[in-house]
């Protein structure tokens, strides 16, 4: 079975939005996308895309993201990111790609301590990316967080280098986590890997609020498959 | 053999949740309290055979997240 577009949605014992996640891929692509449990060994063959959803693997057991970083299925998460593979970590796997190694810096409680959940506003900062290109560079979207963890944490050259190299995806554009320089997403060296605490599976048609979060699938999709 | 492995935040990561817990001492009235920083407590039951070395490898692949935190292994006579 060769689909056009093989996405594969990675699912952790308390993953929760992994369904949310599954459905953005299938309304944006046209096709079904590969449910893959955190215990399987190997993702299947081709893969375009791999999605790490929302949630609380583990529950968030020794720190949030790291249990699920050393599972099975993650061992092939970061050979195929190796190989130029796409995946995508929202919040919780944002978490798991910092905790893999995939992507520098720490997620931290939320400098106010509370858990937030609410729409924020986002600035587009680098719209070069796979993930980015359909938005415009600067441009102000507005995309939904819920997470306990999200304060972003890297060392000042660290922060400096990934600034240098455009690799800052996403800014807050108000305070929402207490995040070092208001970082929201950040890319890998190659840019094929992206983690990012809002949702933007939660935006995806108008029912929801906005289609914010649908242009960031619709850049990897065209991106991959061409319009 | 028990071994405990303490692990703290690096000076420098700012602590919420220390902040929180100074904050809620004052709240309580005790006075005097400068700083307040959590950090994690693991008690490992090993083998006699386990090395140091293993240990350390423990630390840093799991145990500790060496971005923001420091560890401290020690190991408690039986």
């Amino acid at each position: 079975m060769k689909k056009n577009f093989r996405a594969a949605v990675i699912t952790f014992p308390g993953s929760n939005c992994d369904r949310d996640m599954a459905v953005a891929l299938e309304e944006v692509t046209g096709e079904d996308v590969f449910r893959v449990w955190h215990g399987d060994a190997e993702l299947p063959a081709d893969l375009d895309f791999i999605a790490l959803p929302g949630g609380f693997s583990y529950g968030d057991y020794l720190r949030s993201g790291a249990m699920a970083a050393r599972s099975p299925i993650m061992r092939a998460v970061v050979e195929a990111a190796g190989r130029g593979v796409p995946v995508l970590g929202v919040c919780n796997g944002f978490q798991v790609l910092t905790e893999a190694g995939l992507l520098p810096g720490a997620l931290m409680r939320n400098a106010g301590i509370r858990f937030v959940c609410r729409e924020v506003a986002l600035t587009v900062e680098n719209n070069q990316s796979l993930f980015t290109a359909g938005y415009m560079k600067s441009q102000r979207i507005r995309i939904p967080v819920a997470h306990h963890d999200g304060n972003y944490f890297a060392d000042e050259a660290t922060l400096d280098r990934l600034e240098g190299e455009g690799r800052v995806a996403f800014r807050y554009a108000e305070e929402v986590n207490g995040s070092a320089r208001q970082i929201a997403g950040v890319l890998n060296a190659a840019g094929n890997v992206l983690g990012m605490m809002p949702h933007p599976e939660r935006m995806i048609e108008q029912a929801q609020g906005g289609i914010d979060g649908r242009v960031l699938f619709e850049s990897a999709v065209r991106g991959l498959v061409g319009a | 053999m028990k071994v405990r492995v303490y692990v703290s935040l690096k000076n420098g990561v700012l602590d919420p949740q220390g902040r929180a817990i100074q904050h809620s001492l004052e709240g309580l009235g005790f006075s005097g309290v400068q700083d307040v920083r959590a950090g994690r407590l693991i008690e490992l039951e090993v083998d006699d055979t386990v090395t140091d070395a293993a240990l350390d490898e423990m630390c840093q692949k799991l145990l500790a997240n060496m971005v923001i935190e420091n560890y401290r292994v020690e190991r408690i006579a039986a």
